[in-house]
């Protein structure tokens, strides 16, 4: 989505909408007139508008189960390598491999690298941060964090046609479909 | 209990949000507490006791840095005091902001939405506050990063892993990073909301910059709650596990009193409990500065003072325990201190003063008036927030104080400089509370924005509705 081509005169057309469930609809309907390179915006989460447009990804729960058991091995592997190899001290005559001892560091870094895994995974699969993007040349797009809901058609997309796409648009009960400026 | 968001309670329950409220009101409404002119007074007023007091935290923490650890109270056998009694109190406090923010979350309680944002700010503050005490109580605390951290020093030294101090080390700097991580996105689409309505160009380029270019799109949103909900899953074992290895700290070594199993969810019960008792202190005023009833209303009071309630009989069951354990064990040494903490020792008022606070006034909870009446539940909060402090006075100075030989004996006397480290944490957590209500949304606008009813639109689903 962060990359869009400047050979189209503008990004895009983006409609908007007074409801949660007019932009569902829209997006539906978005969907099976064949549009891909679509988004839409809310103020909060909406269920299920992700997969109307088409949204398929699920990477980041794999990302996380990577990421913890990275950590779970690194936390051990830390322990094991300082206790065993690096230092060993004899420490009331227990084992150098005192593995019952390593499970609770070994916990904790487990949790805090699958975290950090989904926060940065989250972030980066995002495209954030992002400072510029055109959907903020609408000169109503500051509602979409507030009460508004906006759907965008980007001018790349292989279906787009100027009138027919913003007739289409309005089509949809959007309130009003303005140009969005690259 | 309801467990879809927006239900319409048939039993004409107090709703999670007052009726009559727009994606736009509820908006203004809070973003108006931070872009305002017209700060209240009650904010100078606790800022200006929090200031104090934190002015108070660095000159003793100064002192302590020039002077060393001799100028608090700690002596032998009484090597564990203050410094220590404090760091289990704050950590314990920020525990319920987790509880609020994951694991409601996990359970479907909408309750929960408008007060987890300030509970969660709460865990970071008093994550901060106990911080203090284990890095100062080293007195050098520029030497404590090898006894602490494992990292490549000219000594080839390594902590000991075989130690519950140094899990303690992991579990706490692992709970204060995922809390403020889970914090700081939970605030990112609030920020953004910052951003486009601040009327200032600075304000704007900052909440600017902590947004980092947000724009609420679908497949963010979408990431955003995946993301979101791991993070509730993680740190649900996550906050069992921070308290059940302070727990360890002492359940671990063979001290009468502080030897015994049933430690670890005791002290995470506990844990709850002071922090709902503290997330009640918190909230009550608040509510009343900032008007804030329609979003903090009484079913949010009274369902928080029900976890108080059941989370304060599991402490009181940790008690009962510890009674028996000693007695069951048959061993004179144990059989000894609980005689000592209960009866003989000197120590005995603090018990049944921690009795009292933990046990017998929260019990005015069972009576339905009593958990709706705001005077009665910050009293009520306030016993327990000193009660939860005794208890860790209790575990921690009465074990000690009495020896194995009794030539060992002694006493344990705070010092001005003890009291006024303890009272400056609680300046630097009013401080950052104050602060934070200041610049920061302390209710969570989007997640109030889910509750309202038509934020949840009619799926046009092939298997159904879900």
């Amino acid at each position: 989505m962060a990359h869009h081509t400047i050979e189209t005169p503008y990004y895009g057309l983006m409609a908007e909408f007074d409801s949660a469930q007019q932009l569902l609809d829209a997006a539906h309907k978005v969907r099976e007139a064949g549009y891909t390179k679509t988004d839409a915006f809310s103020p909060m989460p909406i269920h299920g508008v992700a997969e109307a447009l088409g949204m398929k990804e699920r990477k980041i729960a794999p990302l996380v189960l990577i990421g913890g058991i990275t950590g779970a091995l690194a936390g051990y592997g830390l322990q094991y390598w300082t206790t065993v190899i690096a230092y060993p001290i004899n420490i009331g005559g227990r084992p150098f491999h005192s593995w019952v001892s390593f499970i609770p560091p070994a916990f904790e870094t487990t949790i805090l690298f699958a975290a950090g895994t989904a926060v940065i995974s989250m972030i980066v699969l995002n495209g954030l941060p992002l400072p510029y993007h055109p959907v903020f040349n609408a000169k109503r797009f500051h509602l979409a964090s507030q009460d508004k809901f906006f759907l965008a058609i980007e001018a790349a997309d292989p279906r787009f046609k100027d009138e027919d796409t913003r007739a289409f648009l309005m089509g949809l009960q959007a309130r009003e479909v303005v140009i969005l400026e690259h | 209990m309801d467990v879809t968001p927006n239900s319409q309670d048939p039993l004409g329950a107090i709703p999670v949000i007052a009726p009559g409220y727009s994606y736009r009101t509820l908006t203004d409404k809070l973003v108006g507490i931070v872009f305002t002119k017209n700060t209240p007074t009650a904010w100078f007023v606790f800022m200006a006791v929090g200031f104090a007091l934190l002015m108070g935290l660095t000159v003793s923490l100064c002192y302590l840095v020039m002077k060393g650890i001799g100028i608090w109270g700690n002596n032998i056998p009484v090597g564990w005091a203050f410094d220590i009694i404090n760091f289990v109190w704050w950590i314990g406090i920020g525990h319920a902001g987790t509880l609020i923010s994951a694991i409601l979350l996990l359970f479907k309680q909408d309750w929960r939405t408008s007060i987890n944002r300030f509970a969660e700010a709460m865990t970071l503050f008093a994550v901060a506050c106990a911080a203090i005490f284990p890095i100062f109580h080293t007195g050098r605390p520029w030497l404590a990063a090898y006894w602490l951290f494992p990292y490549p020093n000219v000594m080839g030294l390594w902590p000991n892993f075989k130690s519950p101090l140094i899990w303690d080390v992991f579990a706490v700097s692992t709970y204060a990073a995922v809390s403020a991580m889970f914090w700081y996105i939970g605030l990112i689409p609030d920020l953004a909301t910052f951003r486009d309505k601040a009327e200032k160009p600075w304000q704007k380029r900052v909440y600017g910059i902590l947004a980092m270019g947000w724009r609420g799109s679908a497949r963010h949103w979408f990431r955003y709650e995946t993301a979101y909900l791991i993070l509730a899953g993680l740190s649900t074992p996550l906050v069992l596990s921070v308290h059940t290895i302070v727990s360890f700290d002492f359940a671990v070594s063979n001290l009468p009193g502080w030897h015994a199993t049933i430690f670890p969810p005791y002290f995470v019960a506990g844990a709850i409990y002071a922090g709902f008792a503290m997330v009640l202190t918190l909230a009550i005023p608040l509510r009343a500065i900032y008007k804030l009833h329609d979003f903090i209303t009484m079913r949010h009071l009274e369902n928080m003072a029900k976890v108080t309630l059941v989370t304060g009989l599991i402490v009181v069951y940790g008690y009962a325990c510890e009674l028996f354990f000693g007695w069951y064990s048959g061993n004179q040494y144990e059989r000894f201190m609980l005689m000592n903490r209960i009866v003989s020792g000197p120590y005995a008022w603090a018990y049944w003063l921690l009795l009292l606070c933990n046990f017998l006034v929260p019990q005015l909870l069972w009576i339905k008036s009593f958990r709706r009446n705001i005077a009665v539940l910050f009293t009520v909060a306030m016993f327990v927030n000193v009660g939860m402090w005794l208890e860790r006075f209790v575990i921690i100075v009465t074990s000690l104080h009495r020896d194995f030989l009794p030539s060992s004996w002694d006493m344990y006397y705070p010092t001005r400089w003890d009291f006024m480290t303890f009272f400056g944490t609680i300046g630097l957590f009013l401080t950052l509370m104050f602060l934070f209500v200041r610049i920061l949304p302390m209710i969570s606008i989007f997640e109030m924005r889910t509750l309202l009813p038509e934020a949840t639109p009619k799926q046009k689903t092939e298997g159904g509705a879900h």
